[in-house]
């Protein structure tokens, strides 16, 4: 038997089973969401401690509404849930709808960041 | 500082502000390895689904049978503040999946291209693509064991660089090595929007 090489870059390209749900299963075919733009960093954050007693949700939904009672970014949701990026999105856009989800867009939502954000960056980094 | 309360009531009035940095490179480059070294958790990974028919479509209905591929892209996190959170993202390896990079790219402030100089050419496309876009990059050599080390100018002369563009050694595996790489590329992508900033002005 063969030793598995299970180094990060060799998991990446063998990944070509793919996922073993329908990625677009869970949203009941939509590809593309309700409400809002997810980029993979617009933040994430639920606005109720959980979305029990909403009825039409899913499971993943409420996994979402879970997961977000701390601050996510939009990648993050997706990597936890083992989803796919697009599914996550029309799931979010479900959520923000009812008022479950409220979102950040990146950069405060004013595109390129300004220089205090770039010192604040370095001045972070040379504290690691 | 004090970074006592990472965690915030649901409701609380505002969420952090959100940056990214891209680490691209060619496959097998240490991007993902340089993304671990810096990041508070282990790298995690995110995959986008693409399906032959494309953009544009609304409802997948029908379409089951057509071909679907995975792109996968690593990512970590720094928390850098309550206010402020990075993001760096592994970009995927092979060229075909551009326009995910389209995606990644759009906002970023900056990238670092990562090379081996065992395979140098391997980062041509990632600088170019960031050339092309005036994305502000540097160049991070990775000094694998046993590859024969080059004078970082023959490196950056072998690029074809702008002289402007930092070129610099770095072990992905190092912590520190990875967070000065990124301090550097900040630093470069600062005097690159002040350098902008004058010349639209004067």
């Amino acid at each position: 038997m063969a030793v598995e090489d299970d180094s990060a870059e060799d998991r990446w390209v063998d990944d070509h089973a793919g996922p073993v749900v329908r990625p677009y299963a869970v949203t009941g075919g939509r590809a593309r969401p309700v409400t809002g733009t997810f980029d993979l960093i617009s933040l994430v954050m639920a606005t109720r401690p959980d979305a029990g007693g909403e009825s039409g949700l899913g499971p993943e939904h409420v996994a979402i509404v879970a997961l977000c009672q701390r601050m996510q970014s939009v990648a993050e949701v997706a990597a936890h849930l083992n989803l796919p990026v697009g599914t996550v999105r029309v799931l979010l856009g479900d959520l923000m709808a009812r008022d479950l989800l409220k979102v950040r867009p990146p950069g405060g939502g004013a595109g390129v960041p300004d220089e205090s954000v770039f010192e604040a960056v370095i001045n972070g980094l040379r504290a690691l | 500082m004090d970074y006592g309360h990472s965690e915030r009531a649901a409701g609380a009035p505002s969420l952090p502000t959100a940056i990214k940095i891209l680490i691209a490179g060619g496959f097998g480059v240490g991007k993902t390895t340089l993304v671990g070294a810096v990041s508070e958790t282990k790298p995690l990974r995110t995959e986008e689904v693409l399906t032959e028919t494309g953009v544009g479509i609304d409802d997948l209905s029908g379409v089951e049978g057509k071909t679907t591929t995975t792109v996968a892209m690593d990512f970590g996190r720094i928390t850098i503040s309550d206010d402020l959170v990075l993001y760096l993202f592994g970009t995927p390896g092979q060229d075909r999946f551009w326009f995910v990079w389209d995606e990644l790219a759009l906002g970023a402030i900056g990238a670092v291209v990562l090379a081996d100089t065992r395979r140098l050419a391997d980062c041509f496309p990632s600088i170019d693509y960031f050339e092309e876009r005036d994305t502000p990059f540097v160049v991070a050599v990775n000094c694998f064991d046993g590859a024969r080390q080059y004078r970082l100018d023959e490196v950056q002369a072998a690029l074809n660089l702008d002289p402007g563009v930092p070129v610099m050694l770095c072990d992905a595996r190092r912590r520190e090595s990875a967070r000065d790489v990124l301090i550097t590329l900040l630093e470069h992508a600062m005097k690159t929007r002040e350098a902008r900033r004058r010349s639209i002005e004067g």
